[in-house]
């Protein structure tokens, strides 16, 4: 194949900065321009439920690059301008400040947008998480009144209701899962999240569905629950999970489902590539499409994309990877851990708050988790990437190999 | 070519140990980076650079010098 002259790649945050930067380092000499919808450099977002927003660090220590950095890149970064329209055929974007982009290949990477709930908009005191700018709305909020709702019981949720405890907030977390994570990290894991909350004062709603947001003035004043409950609010988060950013695709013949739809070397369309949230290609070692919303999977994804414009060829096979901090603990979790697997503490003891679990399904390690035992459970990562990966291999018959 | 670490901003997804163990290792506990070699040989700078690159809290930086 023809290695791309210009490349473009659309969104400026972790997944196109790493694209960015695997194209210079994999030798992409042409030209290179990264369009990003938000004004400023790119920035992590991990750090915004949690150092941002408690106020431990300036917002420009969330940035991923120094200036001198980005110069280096010798790439064109056109900020503050969101893609429009995307041309396949012609490899063409449009912005909405009207300029017309072209290159011989582009990457989509224009991540998730957060769902909101119906009658959010328009009432002032009610936040999502998304952004820098989000972050620090929210913190500039939470530090003039005292009672917090976070609606959603997932990770930002969690995050979020844990940064605000420690901020002194009264923070109450309402959410449909019966507990804290429980849809990413089962009943057993996630029961044991619920109790630190619990134990660290957040109240808890759990499988509790929110009817409405109640306000007054045009200003928030609490959340109702379908069991008539009026949960009293200064402010509240809306942490209900993310769409994937793909409304501008719209017309442009790529096919989009909950996520732009890829093959396994994630590309969308003969030179169109995702990356990112955005994504969801087809995982060789799973045999299934895959959508990834977590840190690690923008860069890593971003190294094989990188590759397969200059030429490559290789699938992209991870091991998915995420991590989350609340309070004192740290969560590390690789592989695909599901409420449906079985769940068994391989090292450690939960009793003293340091501890490995092993996720099994059909007797296969399909997740491994460490609860502040990052390294034991990094350890781990060999017994699910072989889960992963040998089922990448159709021509092996695992089963007589024992 | 020099490696620093920034201890406070590593989130102990240990990337960089996976991608070159002999420069990079990480705390029992918490997981946060411990640097094993801040120069490291030819060999291994391919790796580092690409540990920098894919670090997920923009942890460690690298200085190119000859």
């Amino acid at each position: 194949m023809t290695v791309p002259a210009d490349v473009l790649v659309v969104g400026a945050s972790a997944g196109g900065l790493a694209v960015a930067e695997a194209l210079r380092r994999q030798g992409h000499r042409g030209g290179l321009t990264v369009l990003g919808a938000e004004p400023h450099p790119p920035y992590d977002r991990p750090p915004l439920s949690k150092q941002v927003l408690r106020g431990a660090w300036e917002r420009e220590r969330a940035h991923l690059r120094s200036a001198e950095q980005l110069g280096a890149l010798e790439a064109e970064f056109i900020l503050g301008d969101a893609a429009v329209r995307l041309d396949v055929a012609a490899r063409e974007v449009l912005t909405a400040s009207g300029r017309t982009l072209r290159a011989d290949a582009v990457v989509l990477a224009t991540g998730v947008t957060p769902c909101r709930l119906p009658g959010q908009d328009g009432l002032a005191g009610v936040h999502v998480l998304r952004t820098l700018d989000d972050a620090l709305a929210l913190r500039e909020h939470l530090l003039a009144g005292p009672r917090l709702v976070v609606v959603g019981e997932g990770v930002l949720g969690a995050e979020v209701a844990a940064s605000a405890r420690g901020m002194g907030l009264d923070v109450t977390l309402a959410g449909l899962g019966p507990a804290v994570l429980a849809d990413q990290l089962g009943d057993r894991i996630g029961g044991a999240l619920t109790r630190l909350h619990a134990e660290r004062g957040v109240g808890l709603r759990l499988g509790a569905a929110v009817r409405e947001l109640t306000g007054s003035g045009g200003r928030v004043t609490g959340v109702r629950l379908a069991t008539g409950e009026l949960l009293p609010a200064d402010a509240v988060v809306v942490a209900v999970g993310a769409r994937p950013a793909t409304g501008w695709l719209a017309g442009s013949g790529l096919r989009v489902d909950d996520g732009v739809v890829c093959d396994a070397r994630c590309r969308a369309a003969p030179g169109v590539y995702a990356v990112g949230d955005v994504a969801s290609w087809h995982h060789e070692g799973l045999g299934r499409r895959l959508r990834l919303e977590n840190r690690t999977n923008a860069v890593e994804q971003a190294q094989v994309v990188a590759a397969g414009i200059l030429g490559g060829d290789r699938p992209y096979v991870p091991v998915p990877y995420f991590w989350t901090d609340q309070y004192d603990v740290k969560i590390q979790a690789y592989g695909l851990p599901s409420a449906a697997a079985e769940v068994e503490v391989a090292e450690g003891d939960p009793e003293d708050g340091r501890f490995v679990a092993l996720y099994r399904e059909g007797g296969a390690v399909t997740g491994v988790l460490g609860w502040n035992m990052a390294k034991a459970a990094r350890l781990r990562r060999p017994l699910v990437a072989g889960t992963m990966t040998l089922a990448a291999a159709p021509a092996v018959n695992v089963s007589t190999r024992a | 070519m020099n490696i620093t670490v920034d201890a406070d901003k590593c989130c102990g997804a240990g990337q960089c140990v996976l991608l070159a163990p002999d420069v990079f290792d990480q705390n029992e506990d918490d997981g946060i980076v411990v640097l094993l070699d801040a120069t490291p040989p030819e060999a291994l700078r391919a790796a580092v650079r690409e540990a920098a690159e894919v670090c997920p809290a923009a942890a460690i930086t690298v200085e190119e010098r000859p």
